[in-house]
């Protein structure tokens, strides 16, 4: 039996003491003295989370293939544990193994979302690792950050040795067997992370150096060294059926946000909707292959005996074979009794009839995310819903038995103006009246539920909005306000519910998203006065954050409501994600103009993804 | 056709409570191929019921649940496919097949039992066989149980059925009540115990394994106590 990190009285005494055991269902074990590395992936936040995050999934059994490398799972100790560790100074252990992540060879941080930033520094600092990567020796292990937030790195560059720009599948071998090469010849630290910086897609921020102009802009961001590349190219998968896909899910013990097998069909997506990062960033669209995901949705169904199955990708309505993969996976969890969930997908004919198939008409809902209220504001922002299609859709759904809608919008969007605003009441409200024009009054079964849900526009690096203004909280919260107010003088106003979202989350999350370096400090001071767990709600201290902005001298205002040039040095602008700085200018001017741009499998816009060569880049095109 | 499982659990299994116990099940009988029966309906559930849920904290050599099936194997097969899906810390005993007319595992449980041992430095002074007869001859066993909205005074005494303390001293031997109307926990009955002694125990000094489970064969006045797989055969 395994000895574990924690003692029984400790267990005991926090919530959910499963967190913490590992044992899990799949999970790897490896005797450490047969391997060369010990790698501890860590996804900071709480557990349930961090366990329902398919990328880790990934690398974790792609790197326990290796023979030589034993990888680990660590997630953040809730706030419980958190104290009990510091008070009683046991160092932060990775799950399988229960040893100390500080002996590891290597500790990898998936950045997933922006107030996540002082749990990496909880992380680290529990496994009494340095926080700054300068102070750091052979004595630590290599801290090195991937997932979309290391695709703008700066605010949080003092904190890592290293960032992996890209989908992990595919430099984490030459790279380990740099560090395993470096380690026998017994180079120095700093040198291995030199070497390191010359491989594709890693990004070592030590070895670069950031100057400011008096403004506090870039004036200029170039490598310390010669030999250190000035630009770094993002990683991806060509193709994404030969490549690393798990057959054996870690199963969790206790109940996780993703509690199911989980799909992904495919990466990138064809719309280029304007404010979205991962519609860019992942560019061109790769699809897997359907008998590929037909072969592992009957293998990971097996090895893990999960009750439900969902597929993942940015929009699986786009799926060339969406339908005969759909059909497969209701024939076969009819037969193995499984639940299938299916990712909001368009509404047309042959999805409402899927969804019909697979789930309770009674207990489910319709989806539309127009995301703007107007069609001038969702041509400005490259959303290519219309009107018409959503009312098609939603009187389909109603004559089909549905009575419940959930409308998606963004609060905040370039250009928008009162007008779009109440637009999005109007839309709410033909909506409703669609449902009692079609469905007669015997047939209801009680009012038609609309609820319409506002989030605050963020403007993210990498898209054409990278260069736009953010809105303040008081901007925003404005808006919502006159959000509920035209949705209050809609005639089915009562069959419309509106939720909105909090604004100094919002603000908080636009200064990190586009944030230089010079934020390092402040989170580390912010961390330092006890901040954590910013991502939710009853643990973000916004009082703590501003104070410390305050004291830092940072100017919010500089992050977020600053209007850019179109040739200001951007933080992230040494990253080369594929797509290019002018097709996205170019697209921040067809925003301007209300121009829409053609979506990948209509047309090839040119945004320079073309060059990785592979996707939808070289398929060819049909009209769709 | 109904089977009644039986199952220990041990090592860090114990810090996985009641519910994810059943939902860790649910998963390995689909791993293992079993055939059992699903409940009809968008979402089919398996046929399945828990005997008494075990504490968090607890270990057990007597856990069991009761499973619907549509076809029958033989007890050593369903056993070996189970046994080839566990984690560490949980291994399935036995597999029995009910006869049509069993009652459920939860509605049959009448008694436990179980075995108390201390943490290293725990082992109370007091401990003996003598003490713990004099606790069992009490006229009444009184300990205050708060729930939410009160506090009341509650005699166990009649829901113990068995005390005693093994030859080298190191382990109590405790049976009581525990279905679902008069479940008795083995903690209450040691806060008792130390409470007579003029003490409180130390939440973390017990280390509890619950070693069986029973139904009762006889009546309500001569109980004749026996395990919940006694009255399934093997297949």
């Amino acid at each position: 039996m395994r000895k574990l990190a924690l003692s029984d009285e400790i267990l005991m005494q926090v919530e959910k003491p499963a967190r913490y055991i590992g044992n899990e269902i799949n999970s790897v074990m490896k005797d450490a003295s047969d391997v060369d590395i010990r790698f501890a992936m860590c996804f900071p936040d709480v557990y349930e989370i961090g366990m329902s995050h398919l990328g880790i999934q990934i690398i974790y059994d792609m790197l326990n293939r290796y023979e030589d490398t034993w990888c680990e799972r660590v997630y953040s100790p809730w706030v419980d544990l958190d104290a009990v560790m510091r008070q009683k100074d046991i160092p932060l252990f990775a799950l399988e193994s229960q040893d100390p992540v500080r002996d590891f060879d290597f500790l990898g941080i998936t950045i997933q979302y922006e107030m996540c930033y002082t749990n990496i520094l909880q992380v680290i600092d529990l496994a009494k690792i340095p926080l700054i990567a300068a102070d750091r020796t052979w004595e630590h292990p290599i801290v090195i950050g991937g997932g979309p937030c290391a695709y703008n790195p700066e605010p949080i560059a003092d904190f890592f040795d290293i960032f992996y720009i890209g989908e992990g599948e595919t430099q984490y071998r030459p790279l380990l067997d740099l560090y395993k090469e470096c380690r026998r010849l017994g180079v120095s630290r700093e040198e291995f992370l030199a070497k390191a910086a010359k491989l594709p897609g890693m990004y070592v921020p030590q070895m670069y150096e950031v100057r400011y102009n008096d403004d506090g802009t870039i004036a200029s961001f170039s490598p310390k060294r010669g030999d250190i590349p000035a630009k770094v190219v993002k990683e991806l998968v060509t193709d994404l059926t030969d490549t690393y896909y798990p057959e054996k899910p870690v199963v969790p013990f206790i109940k996780c946000t993703q509690d199911r097998v989980v799909l992904e069909i495919q990466r990138g997506c064809i719309r280029g909707c304007r404010f979205c990062q991962a519609g860019q960033i992942y560019r061109p669209v790769r699809e897997r292959d359907v008998d590929m995901l037909k072969k592992y949705a009957l293998k990971m169904l097996d090895s893990t005996g999960y009750e439900e199955i969902t597929l993942s990708s940015l929009s699986s309505s786009d799926y060339s074979k969406l339908e005969e993969l759909v059909n497969f996976l209701i024939d076969i969890c009819h037969e193995k009794k499984v639940n299938i969930s299916l990712p909001s997908l368009r509404i047309d004919a042959f999805s409402l009839d899927v969804m019909e198939k697979i789930q309770d008409i009674k207990k489910s809902s319709l989806t539309f995310a127009p995301e703007a209220g107007s069609q001038r504001l969702r041509d400005v922002i490259n959303k290519g819903l219309t009107e018409e299609v959503i009312l098609n859709g939603a009187t389909m759904a109603f004559k089909g038995g549905w009575n419940r809608v959930k409308l998606y919008f963004m609060l905040g969007l370039p250009t928008e103006t009162d007008n779009d605003i109440r637009e999005i009441a109007e839309l709410a409200n033909k909506i409703a009246a669609a449902y009692y024009e079609t469905v007669p009054k015997e047939e209801r079964s009680g009012k038609v539920q609309i609820v319409a849900s506002t989030s605050f526009f963020v403007p993210k690096p990498f898209t054409p909005f990278q260069w736009a203004p953010q809105c303040t909280k008081e901007e925003f919260l404005d808006k919502a306000y006159k959000t509920k107010k035209a949705i209050m003088e809609q005639l089915n106003q009562k069959s419309i519910k509106y939720n909105w979202h909090e604004a100094d989350a919002s603000v908080m999350e636009g200064i990190f998203a586009r944030g230089d370096r010079k934020l390092c400090r402040p989170i580390l001071e912010a961390y330092k006065k006890g901040c954590i767990f910013d991502a939710w709600g009853e643990y973000y201290k916004h009082d703590v954050w501003i104070e410390t902005f305050n004291e830092c001298g940072t100017d919010i205002g500089f992050y977020t409501t600053r209007e850019r040039n179109a040739d200001e040095i951007f933080p992230w602008d040494f990253i080369d994600c594929g797509v290019s700085r002018e097709f996205l200018r170019c697209e921040w001017e067809n925003a301007m103009n209300g121009n829409v741009t053609p979506n990948c499998k209509v047309k090839c816009s040119a945004c320079g993804a073309a060059k990785f060569g592979c996707g939808v880049c070289v398929e060819e095109r049909k009209s769709c | 056709m109904k089977l009644r499982i039986k199952f220990s659990k041990h090592g860090v299994l114990k810090f996985i409570g009641h519910l994810d116990v059943m939902r860790y099940f649910q998963k390995a009988i689909r791993r293992a191929g079993i055939d059992i029966a699903y409940s009809s309906g968008f979402s089919p559930h398996q046929v399945m019921s828990f005997a008494a849920p075990l504490g968090v904290g607890l270990e057990s050599n007597g856990e069991y649940m009761d499973i619907e099936v549509n076809s029958l194997t033989s007890s050593q097969q369903v056993m070996d496919a189970l046994n080839g899906q566990m984690a560490d810390g949980i291994r399935v005993l036995e597999v029995k097949l009910l006869g049509d007319n069993s009652g459920n595992a939860m509605a049959s449980v009448a008694a436990a039992s179980y075995s108390i041992r201390f943490r290293e430095g725990h082992r109370p002074q007091f401990l003996s066989a003598e003490s713990l007869n004099d606790f069992c001859g009490q006229q009444e066993i009184t300990v205050t149980k708060k729930t939410k909205r009160s506090e009341a005074v509650f005699d166990m005494k009649p829901y113990i059925y068995g005390l005693s303390l093994d030859e080298d001293g190191s382990t109590i031997h405790l049976t009581v009540d525990a279905s679902s109307a008069n479940n008795l926990k083995p903690s209450l009955v040691m806060k008792a115990y130390f409470e007579m002694n003029g003490s409180i125990p130390d939440d973390n000094a017990l280390l509890i394994t619950r070693e069986e489970t029973y139904l009762n064969i006889g009546n309500d006045i001569q109980p004749d106590f026996k395990p919940l797989g006694y009255i399934g055969s093997d297949y």
